[in-house]
């Protein structure tokens, strides 16, 4: 395994000092059942209705691990270059309300996934991953009153259980990450792991994947680490970066100032832009792991594993070397950019699938990456004919690019077809003699500026073709008007 | 006047219900009415569930009147430990923790007995979370012993013991997590026998150590306690630690007799027992002997440690097994000012002196930084016993030794002195460290002429030998009875 690479010019956020950054990311894994009963797995019901006795911890109840969960969590081992290993659980004790049993089964001193690694499709930087290790979620608590949603000062708490027991695994990166891009590079690309592996769904709004943030600073060039902070409650890629810079920025200020950084743990505070001491080493939980009696040491057979591994389908840097070998070629760039923007949102195989019905490839991806991705929600709406067909329309010029990218939006919105939503907008293509017409009116109406254009003001064409669509009523292809100028100047 | 079914054991009740000569009901209303007359004596019951006794048992008499199979424990009254959960009845533990809690679901074991035509008369007392071995340590005041009212009964699940002992029911339930079935049969003078850990489910048993416990049966005979054994044994897709290995049938060779067995009496848990306790364990060795077993001395040098290993182990996984019990949820809450002191208030108000005693040891014990120390540490011992009983049963099919080193004992004389008390289950819990089979038979009486149990060690699985050795011991043992409090 290869160390981290040096951290680059680009990273320093503060001259002279830079980042270390680790983060534990928890994953909901996307089974049927939860982890060690038979209640749903969903999200959204109403509060304390996916419950039993053994979610619920009551008294007598026993958990018995679901196999589905083990599968899913060796998916994500096996494609985070894992070693997926007999392993057991532990039992971390604390008491905290949304605990039904006030101590949470996890895996401590054997996870089921050790010593992998993650590489930034941009950067090429590899990450170290420590562990991936399953444990149940919590219940999910609502303070009431007081200020900001915590406990400190809330009148009363509320607790929903529908949560407790959900499979997580939590995926544990070493200190590798030197900027807050670099944090936010590393979860969209494990995000697009989890989902590509099966595991996830990947929805970071509806907490399907968390994301801690263990953050300190170092003066440039030092070889050792800095006192760190764990900031909690990062819920979206703009709280990671935001709440990543803001800590870092903390944390050299108090140095600079001549304080010391205390080892704590912070709460993001995502109204006021700030981090906010949750609690510190010496008031930290001793957990009092040990081993959980309840439950047998989890063995994975070789051969299982052979079978999780076929069952794992393309991961996202398979999928953007598949999306690569549409272009002649692809150096770092906009292109680049953009392959990693299609595979991180899963639209890839829309391109693909697009581009083998004959549309254009570079069209096809920009399309994807802009309009499609900016309403990704209505993708469902989107078939592979109608997108490539779309495409075609606007590649042969029976749309400009304003209107395809009107009628996509539309298509998204409505899930028709783009000859249908082009109809309804009066965006079928212009004949060409009747554009011709409209380009003659234009000409004879502004003699002056034809005279310019004539003599070589190329920058004139813009007016020409800005007359032409008012005239057309935005149904003109621009593309067009302008060989029809240049054809008359000649 | 003694009733007609008060007395006989469970297979003579299965019997009888099954061939029509008396109906489940009848049994269940003699059974009861002896409890209602004599139990506020004894304080063996904290509840008595006679509408659901009476419904199940009519529903026995109407599976008998179609001709359907009612099941082998047709019509047999039951006592449950009131660890054991069972839908819609309180279920205390003996704690005022779980104050006005009804479990939502009844344990595996409870499902299997009315499956099998049980009668369910009601929860029987126990010394808090099944932490003690005396049974005064229940918030509901402590139990008495049946042939002696000033005695013990033993514990944790004295109050079946008790029960049992006192014909209240032929059969009753408890746990057994370092003796607390063979102790307290020991000191009532019946059969008491905690299986191989996994042989019984553990879904719906209130967890003390989950590691240590094990669920298992009363009875006044051997063969009653194999009839209840068979019916509540075999696997449970809701227990994880529930062993997949089928259950042997536990009764065609029960009377197979010891003839060419090899039977060890442990050396280590003689020395300083009572001296009529070890002159029973030696009688009924002689016993054996003349029934034709090979009987000798053997060391199983580890044992010694066992009870050390287990008040670090013990006490570890009760920490945070009780650690729920916190009035956020369900049972007591004592409201504070904020979420920590309803935790304190609750559980100070909750728990009694000995469950906190015992969560603080373990508390303590998995602390970071003793952890190695103590708890690592009682985990090696534990492999050490282990070994040793292995080593020992190369050579010897079952263990013998006394269940406890003393009969029962005064109330109150050992409850200001919980390390004394910790000793009476010295022979018991080595067994459960190993998670072998083990069980008490009565063997005549001793001092203050209460009841000494023979305790009969057996290697996992290894309960059809163990069984067949206990109904030697039986056969053997002196015929001399003491009465009841209310003969």
């Amino acid at each position: 395994m290869a160390k981290p690479m040096p951290s680059e010019a680009a990273n320093e956020f503060i001259p002279g000092w830079e980042m270390v950054i680790g983060l534990e990311v928890h994953c909901e894994l996307k089974t049927r059942t939860k982890l060690f009963c038979g209640c749903t797995n969903s999200f959204g019901h109403e509060p304390n209705t996916n419950i039993c006795p053994v979610c619920l911890g009551l008294p007598g109840s026993l958990p018995v691990i679901n196999e589905s969960a083990v599968e899913l969590a060796v998916r994500i081992g096996l494609s985070l270059n894992c070693k997926v290993d007999e392993s057991i659980f532990h039992r971390k004790n604390y008491f905290y309300p949304d605990m039904p049993k006030d101590y949470q089964v996890s895996q401590y001193e054997r996870a089921i996934n050790e010593n992998g690694y993650l590489e930034l499709p941009l950067s090429k930087k590899m990450v170290r991953i420590e562990r991936a290790h399953i444990e149940e979620d919590t219940g999910k608590s609502t303070h009431v009153g007081g200020g900001g949603g915590r406990i400190h000062g809330a009148d009363h708490s509320l607790v929903d259980y529908n949560r407790a027991g959900i499979p997580l695994v939590e995926i544990v990166s070493a200190p590798d990450l030197r900027s807050a891009d670099e944090a936010r590079e590393y979860v969209s690309e494990l995000r697009a792991i989890l989902v590509a592996s099966g595991a996830s769904d990947g929805k970071m709004e509806e907490g399907s994947l968390r994301v801690d943030a263990n953050v300190s600073v170092r003066r440039l060039g030092s070889e050792e680490f800095g006192t760190r902070c764990e900031i909690k409650n990062l819920n979206s890629l703009r709280s990671l970066v935001r709440a990543i810079e803001y800590e870092a920025q903390r944390q050299v200020e108090l140095i600079n100032s001549g304080e010391r950084v205390i080892q704590q743990t912070r709460h993001w505070n995502e109204d006021q832009g700030v981090t906010t001491a949750m609690r510190s080493k010496e008031e930290a939980y001793d957990y009092r792991y040990f081993p959980e009696p309840d439950l047998v040491p989890l063995s994975p057979s070789d051969e299982w594993i052979a079978e999780i591994q076929g069952r794992i389908g393309l991961l996202p840097a398979a999928r953007r070397e598949r999306m690569a070998s549409l272009f002649a070629s692809v150096s770092a760039g906009s292109t680049l950019d953009q392959i990693v923007t299609a595979v991180g949102l899963g639209l890839d195989d829309l391109v693909v699938a697009a581009v083998e019905c004959g549309a254009d490839p570079k069209l096809a991806l920009a399309r994807a990456t802009n309009e499609v991705a900016s309403d990704i929600g209505n993708l469902s709406n989107l078939t592979v004919a109608n997108f490539s067909d779309l495409l075609m329309m606007e590649f042969e010029s029976k749309l400009s690019a304003t209107q395809a990218k009107t009628v996509l939006s539309k298509m998204l919105e409505s899930g028709s077809g783009p000859q249908e939503v082009a109809k309804s907008l009066g965006f079928e293509a212009l004949d060409a003699s009747i554009l011709e017409g409209l380009v003659d009116q234009v000409i004879s109406g502004s003699p002056k500026e034809w005279e310019r254009f004539s003599m070589g003001e190329d920058q004139l064409s813009g007016f020409f073709i800005g007359q032409v669509m008012k005239l057309s009523k935005g149904r003109a292809d621009g593309k067009a008007v302008t060989s029809i100028l240049r054809s008359k100047r000649a | 006047m003694t009733p007609s079914t008060v007395g006989l054991g469970a297979a003579e009740i299965a019997k009888l219900v099954r061939s029509k000569q008396i109906s489940a009901q009848e049994v269940a209303e003699e059974h009861l009415a002896l409890v209602r007359l004599q139990d506020p004596v004894l304080n063996s019951f904290l509840q008595i569930t006679d509408d659901a006794a009476i419904a199940s048992a009519k529903a026995v008499d109407a599976k008998v009147a179609k001709g359907e199979d009612p099941g082998e424990l047709a019509g047999v009254p039951v006592a449950l430990k009131d660890n054991l959960v069972t839908r819609g009845f309180a279920t205390t533990c003996a704690s005022q923790i779980l104050k006005g809690w009804r479990p939502p679901y009844t344990a595996t074991v409870v499902e299997k007995i009315t499956r099998a035509g049980g009668v369910v008369l009601g929860k029987t007392n126990l010394d808090e979370f099944a932490m003690g071995s005396s049974t005064e340590n229940s918030s509901f005041g402590p139990t008495r012993n049946p042939y002696d009212l000033n005695r013990v009964p033993g514990g944790s699940s004295g109050g079946s013991a008790a029960a049992v002992a006192a014909r209240f029911a032929p059969l009753a339930l408890g746990s057994d997590t370092g003796g607390s079935i063979r102790q307290p049969a020991a000191l009532c003078g019946i059969v008491g026998v905690k299986p191989t850990y996994g042989m019984v489910s553990r879904y719906g048993l209130i967890a003390f150590a989950s590691s240590l416990d094990q669920i298992g049966p009363f009875a006044r005979s051997v063969k009653d306690a194999a009839l209840m054994l068979q019916v509540i044994a075999g696997h449970d897709p809701r227990d994880s630690t529930s062993l997949e290995s089928g259950v042997p049938d536990l009764l065609s060779d029960i009377d197979g007799g010891v003839e060419g067995l090899r039977i060890g009496i442990i050396e280590e848990l003689i020395d300083g027992v009572a001296p009529m306790v070890g002159s029973a364990i030696a009688e009924a060795a002689n016993s054996l002997s003349a029934q034709g077993a090979k009987v000798e001395y053997v060391s199983v040098p580890a044992v010694r440690y066992g009870l050390s290993a287990y008040y670090l182990i013990a006490p570890a996984e009760a920490s945070s097994n009780l650690a729920r019990y916190d009035g956020v949820r369900y049972g007591l809450r004592v409201a504070g000012q904020d979420m920590n002191e309803t935790y304190i208030s609750s559980r100070t108000k909750g728990f009694g002196p000995e469950v906190k005693r015992r969560i603080m040891l373990g508390t303590f014990a998995l602390s970071s930084g003793y952890y190695d120390a103590y708890y690592g540490k009682a985990q090696k011992v534990r492999t050490m016993i282990i070994n040793s009983f292995q080593k020992a049963y190369e050579r010897f099919d079952v263990l013998l030794s006394p269940t406890a080193p003393t009969t029962a004992f005064e109330l109150g004389a050992k409850a200001a002195d919980p390390l004394s008390m910790y000793l009476s289950d010295v022979c018991t819990i080595p067994t459960n460290l190993a998670g072998h089979p083990a069980m008490s038979v009565p063997y005549g009486l001793g001092e203050n002429e209460m009841p000494i149990g023979v305790q009969i060690l057996a290697p996992a699985l290894g309960e059809v030998n163990m069984l067949r050795v206990a109904r030697a011991v039986e056969k053997g043992s002196p015929l001399i009875r003491r009465k009841l409090f209310w003969e």
